[in-house]
This record gives C-alpha cells, structure tokens and sequence, in this order.
C-alpha cells in the first residue's frame, strides 16, 4: 500500500505542518476578528481537525476538484487558498473569493478546484458524485473530492450518492470527517455504528478508517484511494475520526460535552503530535518551529489588514450574477 | 409527410444538441435502455452509448445534484424527473444548489443544467403523479422555467434551454406527448432555437387576452373558437416561458383587448397566474376596462376517479365562464 505515495521530503513535511498551523491560526483568528466586528455572518471553526483537509490535500493533483461544507476553511487552506481573499470573503468585501455574495458557507476557490463550501449538510454530496461523473467521462484521470461530517452521513442524498457513484465506478473520494459531533448531538445519540466506514459495504464500496489526527496516515490513505479513483477502479468512502474542539459555531459553549472529552483529545491535538514527530526526527528544531508560526502569524496579519481594507460591494451588486443570461433583465423581473 | 409529436420534438431537439456538442448528455431514471417512461428518449441509447444516456437508480437528489455538480465542471447534463412530482425529492439540489451557485459564488460559477418536468395531469395518476408545480421553481431566483405547449416550441425551446447557460426546469405536459405538431409546421422540422422571454399570440382577437400556457392552452383555444360563435373574439397569449416572462407581448395584447384571463393547471391559489395578473394590474392597468379573471385547477390534491379529475382540472368550461365574467 504505501508504495502509492511516496514518502514526503523534509520540505513537503515542513509544508504539511505549516498549512496545519496556518488554517489554526487562521480559524482563531477569524474569531476574534468576528468579536471585534469584521465579520457579519457564521462562523463554523475547523479547529481540531486540521490533519484531514491538509492530508488528503498532500494526496491530489492540480487538477483535482473538491466540494466542502460548513465547516470548509481548512478545506480551502489545505487546498492552497489565499488567506487575505478568504478574511475578504469572511468581512464581506468585495476582493473575497466570492465577491461579499457567499461568505463563509459558500466559500469558493475556483482556480484550485475548489467548487465550494456549502450551507446544506449533506448538500454537496450530490453535487461532487456529478463532478466525478463529468471527470470520467472526460477520461483524464481527474478525482473529484467530496468532504462532509458524520452529521451528514445520516442524510439522504449520502445513500444516493455512494450508490451511484459505486455502480458507475466513479472517480470520487468521500471523506467523512468523523468528529463526533452532529451540530449539538454526539454521534452515538444519532447512529448505532462506530465506524462510518462500514456502511461503504452497503454500496459494493472501499471503506477505510484512519485517525484523522495523523497527517501522514491520512495522506496515505487518501493517496491510495485518489490512486484507486484513477485507475478506474472507483470510489472510495475514508473516515477520519477526530475531533471539533471549538463548537458548532464560533460562540457556542458547547455545554452538551462530558466532562473531560476536549481535554482528552487536546492530548492528541493534530499538530502537537505532528510537531514532535518533526521535532523527533529533526526534521525540524524548536526555533524552526517558532519561525514557522511566526511566518504564518504574520502571513496573517497582513491577510486580515488586506481583507479589512478592500471596498465592501456596491449596492448595485445585489441583482448581479443571479443569471449568466437575463433575457434584458427580463429574467429578474 | 412526417407529423411531429411533441414527445418527438423533444427528443429530436436532445438529438440535434447532442450531435452538436459532446458536452451534452442525459441522465434519469429508465431512460436509456428502455427508452424512458414516455418514450422521449427513445433511440438515443443505442444512438450515443451509456457515457451521454445515463441510466441512473432511483435517486433523484442524486438525479439532479449530480447534473449540478457534472455542469459546474464544464458538462451540459440534461436530466429527468421521470414525474415532476418526484422534484420533491431533489429540491435542495435544484434550489438550495443548482439555482444560488451562480449568485453565491459571485458570477465565477453556474450550473447550466437542463431538469425536464414530466408534468400535469393525464388520466387518473392522481395526487403524486399529475401534479403542475412550475409556479414552486418561478419563486427560485437564478433558474428559468419553460413551459411549452406544443411540438414546435418544444423543440425549439428544449434547444434554448441547453444551450442556456442558466439552469433551466424544462415543464412538459405529459398530455401533450401525442399530439402532433400545428399543420402549419409539418413540411418541415427544422426549428430554430426559440428565444427565452417571447410569448406568441395563438389566435388574435380584440375583445379578451386569455393567457395560458402547457396543455391549458388548448382548452382556451377550444373556448376562443365556441365563444367566437357568439361574436366573442378572444386572443389567446402563450408566454412559453415563465421566466422570463415576456411582459412586453402580454402588455400589446392587453392594449388591443383591454381584459385578461389567466388561466393554467396549477391550483389557483398561489399560481402564476396570480404573477400574470399582478403584472398586468401593475404595468398595463391603463389598458385595462374590466377585473382579471383567473382560471386554476382547485386548491385540493388532484384526485384519481377521471370524474373527480376532471372537476379539479380546468377545462374550456371554466375558460368560457371566466371570459363571460371579464365581459359582464
């Protein structure tokens, strides 16, 4: 198995720890720049599960295309999104990946692929099984990256869509991001299942199972399926199981947690462990890792000053991009 | 000479389209190998192979979510509600995704899907399979509706809406698959696609518009020439598409007649018809000399026994006595 990835160098190591830190340090961020004001709307922290988007990123190619959730941000980071257009987005601004008309939940980078953040749980599974369908049968190889969270596993359109996706071999990953939590509900009060991966059975389907606050073991295991996915060999649904440690939404006091469980997973924070793992392999020594974080703090610093300082949208904006076509305006009327 | 049925304008317009670009292809339940539930895609299995006819499980969201998702990476699907009634189903994928990508994305994405809408009532399929929900879609910003109410629009409009660069909910009236194409048409097949947003007046007159659209219009056709018997002349007015509407056309009809009917199969309340009749109150209300007369199927399910059908869906009955009363 591992001989489908390749070991990552010294460099793609550093780099796997700096997105890490750099969607962290983003998320909180986010949040206190939302107490202060810049930000209107949710925010959905990805705190916690930092190794998953930045795994299976480390596992695609360029021409990759991916599909999100709520919860997209480290998607979007893993997947090389700009900060600065994100914080944009985020205040609402017109210079934001989505000029100031999504916002968190819709967030999208279109020139990596990145099809979308989405408000609907469970609502982007369809949406990626298409994607993979177009990607077959243009033949190139391409994999179509469908993330959601164990909540959304419970939807409906996640039957559909494996199945689907199952009998034409489609070239998708489904990556199931198994925090534990379903907005306020712990998942053994919402399935009867420990691992989400045995329902890939149901549909003819790989399922695999990794800890998802391993980077490494997670890149590997996406790695073997996008390479699965190319082959023709079709789709593969991974669980990674791991942690939210912020809440639902940025504000949420998260008052339905047993005593002692964050504390328990702070333990096996993402990059506490993938940072000794580096320190312990020299691969990195105590002031790498402080330039690091210092570099991506001041990344975003310059980010946030960028995204406060651009233009919010025009009024006018608001009856744009409701149709490529308006028929003469015809249509908005 | 070859009379054209509705049923075969549209598959002859998928035909001609997926000739043209290889983009384009169809997805839906039964509508490849067996050639679909009404016949309309028959032939295009075996003509274009599984990789443009997908026949896909039971699984509209997946349906449709799927045409989405195909379309946002440079695909032209063409899907299927094998009954419209079924979009329950797939509301989200149509509504919460397909119709907002564009406007949330901020115009840098759109999804130019085509979902046909097997619609309307045809004898007796009752509550889940007869229902006309176009007025549900009209009320989405970001997708078009077209409903055509015979052979030659359809196939002109079906070649609009794929080439439509919006996501467009493609209504066909399943009570209009056999009938043929006006004789006016017949020589020749060869339709030009149709412009989103112009209606065409069916029958002139000058004393009442009768805006109708789908199979509705047939009945108004019908009242037109009984009440023409008593010197009644009526113009009726098929928009063709709902959005965009083409105020413009309705606006010189009213000019010539001075009342409106409005009269589909949707139920009443809630309908388009009451859009049309806002519309018209509000931008042609100079030219108007009598109340709006609306004219919808009854604010109930449709029901399965063809007497009790019959009684909730209008007919030429309901049209003429709503005429009378724009002329009392």
């Amino acid at each position: 198995m591992t001989d489908l990835i390749e070991a990552p160098t010294t460099g793609e190591l550093v780099e796997l720890l700096r997105r890490m830190v750099l969607i962290r340090m983003f998320e909180e961020k986010a949040a206190r720049l939302r107490s202060k004001g810049l930000v209107p709307g949710f925010l959905h922290p990805y705190i916690g599960q930092e190794a998953v988007a930045v795994g299976v990123a480390a596992a695609l190619g360029p021409d990759d295309v991916l599909m999100s959730t709520h919860r997209g941000h480290g998607h979007l980071l893993g997947r090389g999104a700009d900060p600065a257009r994100m914080y944009a987005e985020l205040f609402a601004r017109s210079e934001g990946y989505n000029h100031g008309k999504g916002g968190s939940l819709h967030m999208i980078a279109p020139e990596l692929g990145f099809l979308g953040a989405n408000g609907i749980v469970g609502g982007g599974i369809p949406l990626a099984t298409g994607a993979g369908l177009q990607l077959k049968r243009r033949g190139l190889g391409q994999v179509s990256v469908s993330y959601f969270g164990d909540g959304a596993a419970n939807e409906g359109t996640f039957h559909e869509s494996l199945n689907l996706a199952s009998l034409f071999d489609l070239p998708v990953l489904y990556v199931v991001e198994n925090n534990l939590y379903g907005e306020f509900t712990r998942i053994n009060e919402h399935m009867r299942i420990a691992d989400i991966a045995d329902r890939a059975a149901s549909y003819g389907m790989a399922g695999v199972s990794v800890d998802g606050n391993d980077v490494l073991a997670v890149r590997e295991a996406a790695a073997v399926a996008v390479a699965r996915a190319r082959a023709g060999e079709g789709p593969t649904l991974l669980e990674a199981k791991t942690y939210r440690h912020r809440g639902h939404y940025e504000g949420d006091m998260c008052t339905y947690r047993p005593a002692g469980e964050l504390e328990q997973w702070l333990e096996v924070d993402p990059i506490d462990l993938f940072t000794a793992a580096l320190l312990g392999d020299g691969v990195l020594d105590e002031d790498g890792v402080a330039a690091l974080r210092a570099e991506v703090d001041a990344q975003l610093d310059k980010a946030a000053e960028w995204a406060a300082e651009q233009p919010h949208p025009d009024p006018s904006e608001a009856t744009t991009d409701v149709y490529v076509d308006t028929c003469g305006g015809e249509a908005l009327r | 000479m070859t009379r054209y049925s509705y049923a075969t304008a549209i598959r002859e317009a998928l035909r001609e389209e997926m000739e043209l670009d290889p983009e384009v292809f169809l997805l839906g339940e039964d509508i490849g190998k067996t050639n679909g539930s009404f016949g309309v895609t028959q032939g295009l299995y075996a003509q274009f192979g599984p990789e443009r006819v997908w026949d896909t499980p039971i699984s509209e969201a997946a349906i449709a979510g799927a045409a989405v998702g195909a379309a946002l990476v440079g695909g032209r699907p063409v899907a299927e509600i094998m009954f419209g009634d079924f979009a329950t189903l797939a509301m989200d994928q149509i509504v919460n995704q397909g119709a907002k990508i564009r406007y949330m994305t901020g115009g840098a994405m759109s999804a130019p899907v085509v979902v046909r809408m097997v619609t309307g009532a045809k004898g007796a399929t009752a509550a889940q399979h007869s229902q006309s929900l176009e007025s549900w879609f009209v009320h989405a910003p970001g997708v078009k509706v077209y409903a055509p109410s015979n052979a030659r629009d359809a196939k002109g409009l079906m070649k609009t809406a794929i080439r439509d660069p919006d996501p467009v909910m493609f209504f066909e009236h399943k009570g209009l698959y056999e009938t043929k194409v006006a004789a006016e048409f017949a020589d020749s097949f060869d339709v030009e696609p149709i412009p989103a947003g112009v209606g065409r007046v069916l029958r002139e007159g000058t004393d009442v518009t009768i805006v109708s659209y789908l199979k509705t219009v047939y009945f108004a056709l019908e009242a037109a020439e009984q009440l023409a018997a008593e010197g009644i002349s009526c113009e009726v007015f098929d928009p063709r598409t709902l959005v965009p509407f083409d105020r413009a056309g309705m606006g010189r009809s009213l000019a010539r007649t001075g009342r409106l009917v409005v009269a589909h199969e949707a139920p009443l309340r809630g309908g388009f018809g009451a859009e049309i009749a806002a519309i018209a109150a509000q931008d042609f209300f100079g030219s108007l000399v009598a109340p709006i007369q609306r004219v919808g199927a009854k604010n109930t399910p449709i029901p399965y026994a063809p007497e009790l059908e019959n009684d909730v869906v209008p007919g030429t009955a309901d049209i003429v006595a709503a005429v009378r009363a724009a002329l009392a």
